[in-house]
């Protein structure tokens, strides 16, 4: 089994406090900055798109050519800021990196940096996560004694300044235009594009928006080559990735390997669901992809499977969902979230989402009327593909292919509700009772005093 | 280059406009039809063009495209490169390719469900009190929803609500239930006005329009953002649940609050005004007017208003028939023979102030009459006869907007005339037009211009103008101030005229260029002609038939100077306030000591309480006319309250001239200007150019400033009594000056400004880049009139006196103690 498993940016994770310099030097680190160092900045681009690296954030635009979009004759600075504002239900990916060993990241961004030709490049770090904030500062701080950020980086001439920036809690600010007003200091909501971030971005400036994991994936096919790189994955998705396993499995947790293993593989990895259940439903990449079912277990987890399948790889959070779980309920919680998150720009998303949440938590209550569902497909119709950002796009993904692989449960939502058809203590990964059940036991308690 | 609409009869037009490239097409096709636009346009333009009719929200042509409503979504079956969007666009987004084919509501079902889909999100948090609205009757999203939207909602849950409305300022009321998020206010403000006070606050559902608290909502453009509203959220406090807008009646006429020339729309419901919107003229104001055009408009309401002849028995002011009253202003008038002034002010109609023009020559045989209600000289007289009166449409909007460069010189714009500031922030921010400005610091609205400035106290702008490079591609806009500051005008002509720069007179009020144009100065008859040219004076005698006084008159100083003198026996005066002169003291003596004094007036004022004889004019609202602003553009102004007895000046000024025995002047206003345009254009030499030299530097001693003052958009005027919301989003008064001057001072501590026996306490503001030096404040704020009580202008030498707040412990010197000013010499 174990040769499932690539690990490439999770190699040192186990490592005596990998976070730290000397550590992370130890194992080769800041190698692979040495070697681009002496390569011209086009022949790193040229590299990082032969071996066709695509972008881990979720949308899988290759990484490589996305550099090459920046326009050299632009006479204001590049910038390139890495979108470190992991905020989706179910990712886990990014995070862990940057606690674990934040400076493959900073080698990272200080070779692509040389690559487009950046001077100043931003962390733009989920706000909620103070502590991989301060991890990353540290690890700034490191680099920048040990002379790999500054002024004539190695001696070689590269200038490079590096900003950790903490969001103010907005998942919006993880879609990149909406993370380059946040970062500017504004309120963190979607620009109109035309103008792209690679012609006028932070600042009106040429920037590139790369995921913590592209980035940190560049020191690895520096140091080794496109051919090791391609020698992993699929057809045309190539390379290792990290899959986030969480849910109803026994060992959730972060899995590196190439691109293409299956959820049948990953569980397996995972020790199984849990003993005596299994696998109803889950998302191959945070809540914000369609959801699929059993029956997809043996798909490819890569860029073209997904998408044939009808969903997308997304973040590759894989959130599994054993047959104790309701789908009305995971649906609601999924859009609860947009609806929280929504940041109102736009019409369709943030009237949209408000809709849709009163109409599912009537059906979870066992009071939908009948309609309900054929309302649901319709408004997210008119809500999917009409809005600003993709941000409404992901809520109606969650309703719509719940309703198509679960339709008949949303149909008891008319008369029956959801707990009791799905008790939700059942799905409890630890003893649990219902919210009424529970006041009263505490309420017992404190009559008796033992509290 | 501009059309004039009602082009002034052989008036001189500038060059026709240097052909300019021709404009790249774009040939694409909504709904089958094939049209071709300029490069660059973006489809729901072109959809207008075609009368194709694209529901919107948030789009509006004079912002920046947002596509936040949704609301005009539009199917792109083809990209132009023969792919089909795989979901449909907002159109006002969306430029228009070569070889696009789009298809909106009218031929594609995808659009029609994506907009219907749209109103109806729109609608679920909408209140249902369209009943109770202002907007109710002409408001977008109603039209919109019927004609786009279902008859019956699905929406079943609850709406979301919010105490309504809360003031965002004293004059801006906001509903937040009703707003639909749309954004054209908050990009109004930040685009158009640079005032961005409000902003979208909050996210989702509970995203707002919202304040900081500290700062409301004090733009003087705020009013556009309640006309541009799509739905009722921005209501006016003065105007809301004043009226129904199908019981309005509108009439389009200009505006009179400044030389601007805004179209108006002015709406009013059984002869009573009830309020008033910026009309949409893309050569003038495009679709914007001031807060002061829009909301001032009731002072002549009150119970000071005049409505009977009046005639002066002993110590009172009696009413009197109009022959009474006419007799006894011939009476008066006579008496005094040819030694009569005539102060006409700022804000006549062109036909009104030829009416004073003429009746001063014809009526009464006199030069001596000028327009001028504030600070004047005999060098802005030379330059205004020079170089402004009978020069035709000159420097126009557009041409601002192409410059490359404009210096202003003795202008606020901001202040003293709103739409050029914001056509001059249009070209900066679309154009990228450099803006120099020549003052002691950067106003607020300089700032918003992003303007350089070339620092100069009071009296130094001469010299400051002669540092500033100008070229052909540069327009100089001069206002009235320059007047106040010797040589500046001279060094205008001289500056402009070496380098070719192109420039323009800027006045405050809305008739003063009218005036000029009349001939309402001392040395000039209508249509720019000198006075001294006896050519000049046979136009005149040929068009009037009676003979032109060829001494040149007395200019207002020069008239109250004489009256207090015994030289002058009577004075008329039309709508003038003596406050408005740089020393108020003085003309308000002389309309004492004056033998006799006819005023016209519609209010009662400072002028009608010292008169002998009273008329009864007419408001502007109940009459017709023209105004000219800056530009030399004639601007119509419509009768908006029908009545049947209506005065105009002219018409009384006729009705004296047939008392006066002399040849009959026109009695009404389309008579007067057909005498008027008799004139034409004067094509003899023109008068000569001002000659004076910039005055020396004076010295500042310790504790002492030069003052820098002039007057803010909304302050003590007149036309704004009555308009208390309005007013309360006037800059607050203060004492501006640098840091080093205020030294240990906060902002906001006391102090005192004084000149000889008479000072004024204001708080302190500090402003960074004050020349040094230099201190400035408010000419006319509310309650603090400098000119009456520091009888003090700008250039004039003040002390400063900080006043110590009473202090608990004796910490500081006692008393007031003095400001720390550098000394310049």
């Amino acid at each position: 089994m174990t040769d499932l498993l690539t690990p490439v940016l999770s190699a040192n994770w186990a490592d005596d406090r990998p976070w730290r310099i000397n550590n992370y030097e130890r194992r080769g680190g800041y190698d692979a900055l040495r070697k681009a160092l002496d390569m011209q900045p086009d022949d790193v681009i040229a590299l990082v798109k032969d071996a066709n690296l695509r972008g881990r954030g979720g949308a899988g635009f290759p990484t490589g050519m996305k550099w090459s979009f920046v326009p050299k004759d632009n006479p204001n600075p590049k910038y390139l800021v890495v979108n470190a504002d992991e905020s989706e239900p179910g990712t886990c990916k990014d995070i862990p990196l940057m606690m674990a060993s934040p400076h493959t990241l900073v080698e990272g961004i200080i070779i692509a940096s040389h690559a487009i030709g950046v001077s100043h490049a931003f962390i733009y770090v989920r706000g909620e996560v103070l502590h991989v904030a301060r991890r990353l500062q540290q690890a700034v701080r490191e680099a920048y004694s040990a002379g790999y950020l500054g002024r004539n980086i190695l001696g070689k001439g590269l200038d490079l300044e590096l900003t950790v920036h903490s969001g103010a809690g907005a998942y919006i600010c993880g879609e990149e235009t909406a993370l380059l007003d946040s970062l500017e200091g504004r309120r963190g909501q979607p620009r109109l594009r035309p103008p792209f971030p690679a012609v006028a971005g932070l600042y009106a400036s040429p920037t590139v928006v790369n995921n913590v994991e592209s980035i940190a994936s560049v020191p690895s096919i520096v140091a080794n080559g496109k051919e090791w790189f391609q020698s992993m994955g699929t057809e045309k998705s190539k390379g290792f990735t990290l899959y986030s396993l969480s849910g109803h499995v026994k060992k959730p947790g972060q899995f590196e390997a190439p691109m293409g293993i299956t959820l049948r593989e990953l569980i397996d990895l995972g020790g199984g669901m849990r003993d005596g259940h299994k696998l109803k439903f889950w998302t191959p990449g945070g809540s914000s992809t369609p959801l699929l079912t059993a029956e997809h277990m043996d798909m490819p987890l890569d860029y073209e499977a997904t998408a044939a399948a009808g969903s997308m790889l997304g973040t590759k959070a894989l959130q599994c969902f054993d047959e104790t779980t309701s789908v009305v309920r995971s649906t609601l919680r999924f859009v609860e979230f947009y609806k929280h998150e929504s940041c109102g720009k736009c019409t369709p998303c943030r009237e949209g989402t408000w809709w849709l949440v009163q109409i599912l938590m009537r059906i979870e209550r066992g009071e939908g009327v009948e309609g309900d569902i054929e309302k649901l497909l319709d408004l997210s119709e008119n809500i999917g593909g009409r809005s600003f950002c993709a941000l409404a796009d992901g809520a109606v993904a969650t309703v719509t292919s719940a309703i198509k692989h679960f339709r008949s449960e949303f149909e008891a939502g008319y008369t029956t509700p959801a707990w009791e058809l799905f008790p939700y203590e059942k799905s409890a990964l630890f003893e649990a009772k219902p919210l009424a059940a529970a006041s009263e036991h505490a309420g017992a308690q404190q009559k008796v005093g033992t509290h | 280059m501009t059309v004039e609409k009602d082009e002034k009869k052989g008036q001189t037009q500038p060059p026709a406009d240097q052909a300019r490239p021709p404009e790249e097409l774009v040939t694409f096709s909504i709904d089958d039809i094939e049209t071709s636009v300029p490069k660059g346009t973006l489809v729901i333009r072109a959809a207008e063009e075609l009368g194709i009719d694209i529901p919107r929200f948030c789009d509006h042509p004079l912002l920046d495209p947002a596509g936040a409503c949704r609301q005009c979504m539009v199917d792109v079956v083809d990209d132009g490169r023969g792919r089909q969007m795989p979901k449909p666009q907002t159109s006002c987004t969306l430029t228009a390719m070569p070889g696009m084919k789009v298809r909106t509501q009218y031929t594609s079902p995808v659009a029609e469900k994506a907009q219907r889909g749209m109103i109806e999100f729109l609608l679920i948090n909408h209140p249902l009190d369209c009943p109770i609205c202002d907007k109710g009757g002409e408001c977008p999203l109603q039209n919109q929803a019927m004609s786009t939207g279902d008859g019956e909602s699905r929406y079943e849950g609850e709406k979301r609500t919010y105490p309504k409305p809360i003031n965002i300022s004293s004059q801006v009321l906001l509903d937040r239930e009703r707003c639909i998020l749309c954004a054209r206010c908050t990009r109004f403000s930040e685009q158009i006005a640079g005032d961005p006070f409000i902003a979208l606050a909050e996210r989702g559902a509970l995203q707002q329009v919202a304040i900081y608290e500290k700062e409301p909502f004090e733009s003087y453009f705020s009013g556009n953002t309640i006309q541009i509203c799509p739905v009722g959220a921005l209501t006016s406090s003065a105007y809301r649940f004043r009226s129904r807008p199908f019981d309005l009646v509108s009439t389009h006429t200009t505006c009179e609050n400044c030389a601007s020339g805004c179209d108006l729309r002015v709406d009013h419901r059984r002869g009573t005004v009830m309020r008033r919107m910026a009309g949409n003229d893309p050569e003038v104001n495009e679709e914007w007017n001031c807060d002061r055009g829009r909301f001032g408009f009731v002072s002549g309401r009150g119970d000071d208003r005049i409505t009977t002849p009046l005639v002066r028995r002993g110590d009172e002011l009696l009413p009197a028939s109009w022959p009474e009253a006419i007799d006894a202003a011939v009476a008066g008038l006579q008496k005094a023979g040819k030694d009569v002034g005539v102060l006409t002010g700022g804000r006549l109609t062109v036909e009104d102030a030829y009416a004073y023009s003429r009746f001063a020559r014809v009526g009464l045989g006199t030069n001596n009459i000028d327009f001028r209600a504030r600070a004047h000289s005999a060098e802005e007289t030379d330059f205004l006869a020079n170089a402004v009166a009978g020069t035709g449409l000159g420097v126009t909007y557009a041409e601002l907007e192409r410059a490359k460069h404009v210096v202003l010189v003795g202008f606020e714009p901001e202040d003293e005339s709103p739409i050029v500031f914001l056509r001059l922030r249009k070209a900066m921010r679309k154009k990228g037009l450099k803006v120099t400005t020549i003052a002691p610091f950067l106003s607020r609205g300089s700032q918003k211009l992003n303007a350089t400035l070339v620092s100069a106290v009071p009296g130094g702008e001469p010299q400051a103008l002669a540092s500033v490079d100008l070229d052909g591609d540069t327009v100089v806009l001069v206002g009235e101030r320059a007047a106040e500051i010797p040589g500046l005008l001279t060094m205008v002509l001289d500056t402009t005229g070496r380098s070719g720069a192109r420039m323009a007179w800027i006045p405050r009020r809305a008739g003063e260029r009218g005036a000029v144009e009349a001939g309402c100065l001392p040395h000039l008859l209508p249509g720019g002609r000198p006075l001294s040219d006896p050519a000049a004076r046979v136009d005149a005698q040929a068009v009037w038939g009676a003979d032109v006084p060829a001494r040149v008159g007395l200019d207002a100083t020069g008239m109250f100077n004489a009256v207090l003198a015994g030289e002058l026996g009577a004075l008329v005066v039309a709508g003038v306030e003596p406050e408005d002169f740089p020393k108020p003291r003085i003309a308000l003596e002389a309309l004492e000591e004056a033998g006799f004094v006819l005023s016209l007036e519609a209010r009662e004022s400072s002028v009608t309480a010292r008169a002998d004889v009273v008329l009864p004019i007419s408001l502007l609202e109940e009459r017709s006319g023209t105004f000219i602003d800056w530009e030399g553009r004639e601007r119509p102004v419509h009768n908006v309250i029908p009545k049947k007895h209506v005065m105009t000046d002219g018409r009384a000024l006729a009705a004296l001239t047939d008392a006066l025995g002399a040849p009959a002047a026109p009695r009404t206003v389309s008579a007067a200007k057909a005498e008027f345009d008799e004139f034409g254009p004067w094509s003899g030499n023109r008068a000569a150019e001002p000659r004076v030299a910039g005055s020396t530097a004076i010295e500042v001693g310790p504790g002492e400033a030069v003052l820098s003052t002039w007057r803010d958009l909304l302050d003590d005027s007149r036309c704004l009594d009555g308009e208390d919301a309005l007013l309360g989003t006037a800059q607050r008064p203060v004492v501006a000056m640098g840091p080093t001057m205020a030294a240990d001072a906060p902002e906001g501590a006391l102090v005192e400004v004084s000149r000889g026996q008479r000072s004024v306490t204001l708080p302190l503001k500090i402003v960074e880049n004050m020349a040094s030096g230099c201190v400035w404040l408010p000419a006319h704020a509310r309650g603090h009139n400098l000119s009456t009580e520091l009888e003090a202008t700008a250039g004039d030498l003040v002390r400063l006196d900080m006043i110590e707040p009473e202090a608990s412990e004796g910490d500081g010197p006692e008393g007031a103690a003095s400001v720390s000013t550098e000394g310049t010499k």
